[in-house]
């Protein structure tokens, strides 16, 4: 570590008690390097087994690290917890300006333990930590709550403002953090883990730095990795039209899942492409701070007033590839229009987009067949690509007049479990799914991914990479690719750059970049140190009750053909054990 | 003394910045550093960033505010504009931090002392979207 660098200082704010203290760690940062790697011996050390996700022994974990405000794109900030989704290991990546700020305020993690007897915000400046009232702000939407926060606290461009909306403080277990207005700790409910300690919102902010002992190498590496960013035709896709432009080629090879995937394919795609928001809505581009890519898309929404001639309201409502699949595609919704209200009602509650999507469009078919009726639903008829009875509903989900919807508001996976239509209740782990219906290697890594994410072992992309070389995968084949692509990606988010940036940080540039700022590693111990990481946040896992045996596959995903043909459960089963066995065979973490 | 050009920076479009910061950590890292103590460039949004950005720079001012209010001389002027920081005469009473017009006089909180642009133009180079450009003190004025 190079001497000055604050990333081995862990900050404690025990909300109970309202304290805060600092530990240095150093050898954590060593061992784990950070962010990920960091936050799970954290959790760890500070979550006990079996807690209630919602009472106060369950922690926040926050962590970034060595190359957060250092190099461009180490941009994330990674969160942990015990998930009130899934009841295991939560683990949420958010950008904005979170991870700046975090670093730069001299911290390389920090740990909310104990919860609030009133609603209350925190402010850490630096080495100054405050423990600030929120009862007014309580029952306010994430905006109301940013712009409020926004002029009372100090240090503006230099800090994160954090909040939750109404979704958090009712602890709907898939309520998200909304950061800098546009972007999320989305997924696993970390808002409502907020909700539950009663803590409306976190700011940091800070303006350190420190020497490197090798000036010259190090802007010589930073200029490297910082040209490829701008330049290399890896980002391009980011930089202009945005992951919506997933839309259309997902579309077309049949993966881009539809009306609760009862289809694969979309017949109003067209309509809601990226193509189609860039041409009609796209009205700025934003970015993460130390980000040159700017891949944030923000549509500028313009809505009459029906009672007022000529007056507007015009929303600036951030759009990407997942919240369109999930509340326009899963939804039927045909439209941008669509789209973008339901958006702006779910960032306004505060709900991950993903998770909302999923559990209505399982709702509007339990409707359809009369499982449920319109007194589940509090009247509301659901019917695919009617946005206007989805906003209702998005509403219901937070308000809960109904029995039904606050099983809804334990996501879809709880409420099958009580209401029927498993078998179309499309949650893998307990998360619900997103967008990539590409074929078995994507369903692997949705069932056991530390997250139940896309983004855990990039299973779509290894079945893209069958599909385009024209071979069948094998149940062998694709728990290899799944376990190696997840063993840097452990790195990736320990470092913690964005995973856009995957392909400039390759481990020889990661290498060199650990080995300015102090530590020797070479491309084979990073490639351990993440298998080690890996396998400790399967510990934690299996300890909360995660059983690769026991996993609840959706059986719809087998009805649709994906672009490698249809998808098979004894596949996916086979896979999956192939998986755990080569977990289970790595060095022990 | 150090002789610099007579350059300063200017702002070419606000509406073109995506609030990356990238030319704040430049600022830092021209002096061998990682981070933003030493900036002397400030991104923030226009009241959240819906709005956009603010982009502040120092104007290299032909008769700057800060430097009159310096009880210890430690700004001396740069002809034809803007200020040259003789640290040690620095007695950090942030005098220059409040009388700064647009807010340009940072404050650098790892060696307490004001944070003053050298119009180098490092910062350019890492702004991908042309927000900022240097230009010869007096040479057109940033009318936005």
């Amino acid at each position: 570590m190079i001497e000055g660098d604050p990333i081995s200082r862990v900050l404690y704010i025990d909300l109970t008690r309202r304290r805060s203290w600092v530990e240095e760690q150093p050898e954590l940062f060593k061992e784990r390097l950070g962010g990920t790697g960091a936050a799970i011996e954290l959790l760890h050390k500070e979550c006990p087994p079996s807690v209630n996700p919602l009472g106060p022994e369950n922690p926040i974990i926050f962590a970034v690290g060595q190359l957060n405000g250092v190099f461009p794109i180490a941009s994330k900030m990674v969160a942990m917890f015990k998930s009130p989704l899934t009841g295991n290991l939560g683990e949420s990546h958010g950008g904005g300006r979170s991870a700046v700020a975090l670093r730069m305020a001299g911290y390389g993690a920090l740990v909310i333990k104990g919860r609030s007897e009133t609603p209350i915000y925190l402010s850490v400046h630096m080495d100054e930590v405050s423990f600030k009232d929120a009862s007014v702000l309580w029952g306010m939407g994430s905006s109301a709550t940013g712009r409020v926060i926004r002029e009372r606290e100090p240090k503006p461009g230099i800090r994160t403002i954090m909040r939750i909306g109404q979704a958090g403080e009712r602890m709907v277990s898939y309520a998200c953090v909304v950061t800098e207005t546009y972007r999320h700790f989305g997924r696993l409910g970390l808002g409502a883990v907020f909700g539950s300690k009663k803590l409306k919102a976190l700011v940091i902010s800070g303006r350190r730095s420190f020497k490197f002992k090798d000036p010259r190498q190090y802007r010589v590496l930073y200029d490297e990795v910082f040209n490829a960013l701008v330049t290399s035709p890896l980002m391009k896709k980011y930089h202009e039209l945005g992951t919506s432009m997933n839309i259309l080629p997902l579309n077309e090879m049949r993966a881009l899942p539809t009306q609760n995937l009862a289809k694969s394919d979309f017949e109003c795609a067209d309509g809601i492409s990226g193509e189609t928001f860039a041409e009609r809505y796209l009205g700025r581009r934003v970015a993460c701070a130390h980000c040159p890519v700017s891949c944030i898309h923000i549509a500028a929404f313009r809505i009459p007033y029906e009672t007022e001639p000529y007056f507007y309201k015009t929303k600036m409502i951030s759009y990407d590839y997942e919240l369109i699949y999930s509340l326009g595609a899963m939804l039927g919704v045909g439209t941008c229009e669509g789209i973008l209200k339901l958006i702006e009602e779910v960032e306004t509650l505060g709900l991950d987009a993903m998770s909302t999507g999923v559990s209505l469009a399982w709702a509007t078919e339990m409707q359809q067949r009369g499982l449920i009726t319109e007194r589940e639903t509090a009247g509301l008829k659901l019917q695919w690509g009617d946005y206007g009875v989805y906003l209702n509903a998005v509403k219901n989900i937070v308000g809960q007049p109904t029995e039904f919807y606050t099983a809804l508001a334990r996501g879809v996976d709880y409420a099958s479990s009580k209401y029927g239509g498993e078998e179309f209740a499309l949650a893998f782990g307990g998360n619900e799914m997103p967008g990539y219906h590409t074929g078995p290697a994507a369903y692997v890594g949705y069932l056991v991914g530390a997250r139940h994410s896309h983004l855990d072992g990039a299973g779509y992309s290894v079945d893209e990479k069958f599909a385009k070389a024209g071979k069948h995968p094998t149940p062998e084949g694709v728990a290899e690719a799944l376990i190696a692509e997840e063993k840097w990606r452990q790195i990736l988010s320990s470092l913690v750059v964005c995973y856009f940036g995957r392909g400039v940080y390759t481990p020889e540039i990661v290498a060199r970049a650990y080995n300015l700022l102090g530590y020797q590693l070479s491309c084979e111990d990073l490639v351990k140190i993440g298998a080690e990481i890996l396998r400790s946040k399967y510990n934690f896992k299996c300890r909360e009750g995660f059983d690769f045996g026991k996993l609840r596959i959706p059986t719809r995903i087998f009805k649709s053909p994906t672009p490698l043909g249809p998808v098979t459960e004894e596949f996916i089963r086979e896979s999956i054990k192939h998986f755990k066995t080569i977990l289970e065979s790595a060095p022990e973490g | 003394m150090l002789i610099l050009k007579a350059n300063r920076l200017v702002v070419v479009d606000y509406d073109l910045c995506v609030g990356c910061q990238c030319c704040m950590f430049a600022c830092t890292r021209r002096f061998a550093e990682a981070g933003l103590s030493r900036s002397t460039i400030h991104i923030k949004s226009a009241g959240g960033f819906e709005r956009g950005f603010v982009v502040t720079v120092c104007k290299a001012c032909s008769e700057p505010p800060c430097m009159k209010v310096c009880p210890t001389d430690a700004l001396v002027f740069r002809k034809p504009g803007g200020v040259t920081l003789i640290p040690s005469k620095c007695i950090m009473c942030k005098n220059c931090v409040d009388a700064c017009t647009v807010g340009a006089v940072f404050w650098d909180e790892e060696v307490n002392k004001p944070a003053i642009c050298v119009y180098c133009g490092y910062c350019v180079g890492y702004c991908a979207y042309g927000v900022i450009k240097l230009q010869p003190v007096g040479e057109g004025e940033d009318r936005r």
